[in-house]
């Protein structure tokens, strides 16, 4: 499995989760786990992906998503998953 | 599973703490090009380099995009060019023709800096050596991003003081030679005792004999984090203080172990060392010195200095060491003052001078580090102040290293402007006296005793 975090941060507004979602749904990138939680009136978001069957590379979602973001005025992140398991479990 | 405040911790250090990667370092032993010939020498390096290093810098940005951590540099490491050069350059000006195709091939693989202009000259010179050595100014006023360094000495041969003397003068030609642009000249060489042969920060990198043919060694930094970490704990006591402090550098160096083997794996080049350093960068909020002042201190340089440092520097190895599968470089805090803006506030504030700095050194890397003197400071009071700084390397076993600016055209009260990550800094005062007699009299002085000691 190559799982990668999707993280969304921003003022919470009508349909982030839905356009997000009908991205990752497009690309053939499956959702594992979502939580959120409100942080200084911000709205958080983390989705846990799969992505062994996309169609496209991480970086290049990466970018999509920084767009999509973008264009929704929120901060969207794809990192993958190896970078905050070796920062928070040994 | 990973949950989302542990996800958000990590993001909030990238983006608001400045954690980032400062340097992937490729390591490039250049011993087989060796030749008699300048000219095939000079093909063979540049041939070397851009093959061994044609993926670096797109590895690097590939993994700064898949993991979303920024990292700041990629540069090359080479085998001390002394050593390389010593077959073909009978002159100092050959040594420069290999400072240049250096320099070029650093452009072609888009490298940041590119370090090993180097001599290990501990205990002697040979004719090579000083030839290089003679060519440094010349070399670093004609390049662009080719950095230089010269080990003068160890605990295990002393100090090679003939070689200390010259580099006084060499420091001063240099300044010379790039007194345009405030002497930055010299920002780019650097003097060790003891100086390391995987060290991945610049401008002391150079790729030891010793090492493998090609190697990884990556530097992490994250001041920023440490300090917004023991906002949390202001008033708790010491053991709560070092907890935090080696928990967040386990943290830090785990994002750097992480891109190294990434790394390693990609470019199919073994992995080296994390270097575990706070490096800090002229940005606001990542500097050692606003540490130290969140440690209690009101500025950096008030009695508490010493030990607010040694406390921060063995913490910080202590979270690290365990973070990381292989640690080496320098591997502890550095306190540049030009690009630490906290340093350049307590310099401007009277609370910090060069004696300090030097007893600050004594317990952490690596030395007095980009220090802006007076255009006017004789050479030999340069070597004067390398002499002093090697001598605490030597004799605590520990690198230590000078990388000190006489600006000319400037003196105590102007500023001067390095741009980047350089930074800038105030012109602070020298000890007016003179070393002349001691630093003329030729010769080395003698490996320390390693017993007795008290």
């Amino acid at each position: 499995m190559k799982k990668t975090i999707i993280t969304v941060v921003g003022k919470d507004t009508v349909g982030i989760i839905a356009k997000v979602c009908t991205y990752l749904a497009e690309n053939k990138i499956n959702i594992l786990d979502i939580s959120q939680t409100i942080v200084d009136d911000y709205f958080n978001m983390m989705m846990i992906a799969d992505m062994s069957i996309a169609v496209k590379a991480v970086s290049e979602v990466s970018d999509d998503l920084d767009k999509l973001g973008k264009e929704i005025g929120v901060v969207i992140h794809c990192q993958r998953e190896e970078i905050f398991n070796s920062m928070h479990r040994i | 599973m990973i949950n989302i405040n542990e996800v958000l911790e990590t993001n909030k250090m990238i983006e608001k703490e400045n954690l980032d990667v400062r340097t992937i370092t490729l390591g490039i032993s250049l011993l087989d090009c060796i030749d008699s010939d300048l000219s095939r020498l000079n093909e063979k390096i540049y041939n070397k380099i851009t093959t061994v290093a044609k993926k670096l810098v797109p590895t690097g940005n590939a993994i700064e995009k898949e993991f979303g951590i920024p990292i700041v540099n990629k540069r090359i490491s080479v085998t001390p060019i002394a050593l390389i050069g010593s077959a073909a350059c009978k002159t100092s000006e050959d040594f420069v023709t290999i400072a240049k195709t250096l320099d070029r091939a650093r452009k072609t693989v888009g490298v940041n800096f590119l370090g090993g202009y180097s001599a290990l000259v501990s205990k002697g010179m040979t004719r090579a050596d000083e030839l290089l050595l003679r060519s440094i100014p010349q070399a670093l006023a004609e390049t662009e991003l080719v950095c230089s360094s010269v080990n003068l000495g160890s605990t295990k041969t002393g100090i090679d003081m003939d070689a200390v003397r010259l580099m006084g003068d060499i420091i001063k030609e240099t300044a010379e030679r790039t007194k345009e642009q405030d002497s930055i000249g010299c920002s780019k060489l650097v003097v060790f005792c003891n100086a390391p042969d995987d060290n991945p920060f610049m401008a002391g990198a150079f790729h030891g004999v010793t090492e493998a043919d090609a190697i990884i060694n990556v530097g992490v930094s994250g001041p920023g984090v440490v300090k917004n970490a023991l906002e949390s704990v202001r008033g708790a006591s010491f053991e709560v203080l070092c907890e935090t402090i080696k928990k967040t550098a386990f943290k830090v160096t785990r994002v750097g172990q992480l891109v190294a083997q990434e790394a390693s794996k990609r470019l199919g080049i073994p992995f080296g060392i994390v270097d575990l350093s706070l490096a800090p960068t002229p940005a606001i909020g990542d500097s050692v010195a606003d540490i130290l002042c969140e440690i209690g201190l009101e500025y950096a340089g008030a009695p508490g200095t010493t030990a607010a440092l040694a406390l921060l520097n063995d913490q910080v190895k202590k979270g690290g060491v365990m973070a990381s599968s292989y640690v080496g470089g320098l591997s502890g805090a550095f306190i540049p003052v030009s690009e630490d803006q906290g340093m350049i506030d307590a310099v401007n504030a009277g609370a910090l001078t060069i004696e300090k700095l030097e007893a600050m050194t004594c317990v952490c890397s690596v030395g007095l580090d980009m220090i802006a003197i007076p255009g006017d400071t004789k050479p030999s009071t340069i070597a004067g102040i390398i002499a002093d700084e090697l001598a605490i390397g030597m004799v605590n076993q520990k690198t230590t290293a000078v990388r000190i600016i006489p600006v000319i055209g400037k003196t105590v009260g102007d500023s001067a402007e390095f741009g980047g990550l350089l930074g800038h800094a105030p012109i602070m005062p020298v000890n007016p006296y003179s070393c002349d007699a001691f630093v003329n009299r030729g010769g080395r002085i003698p490996a320390p005793i390693h017993s007795f000691k008290n």
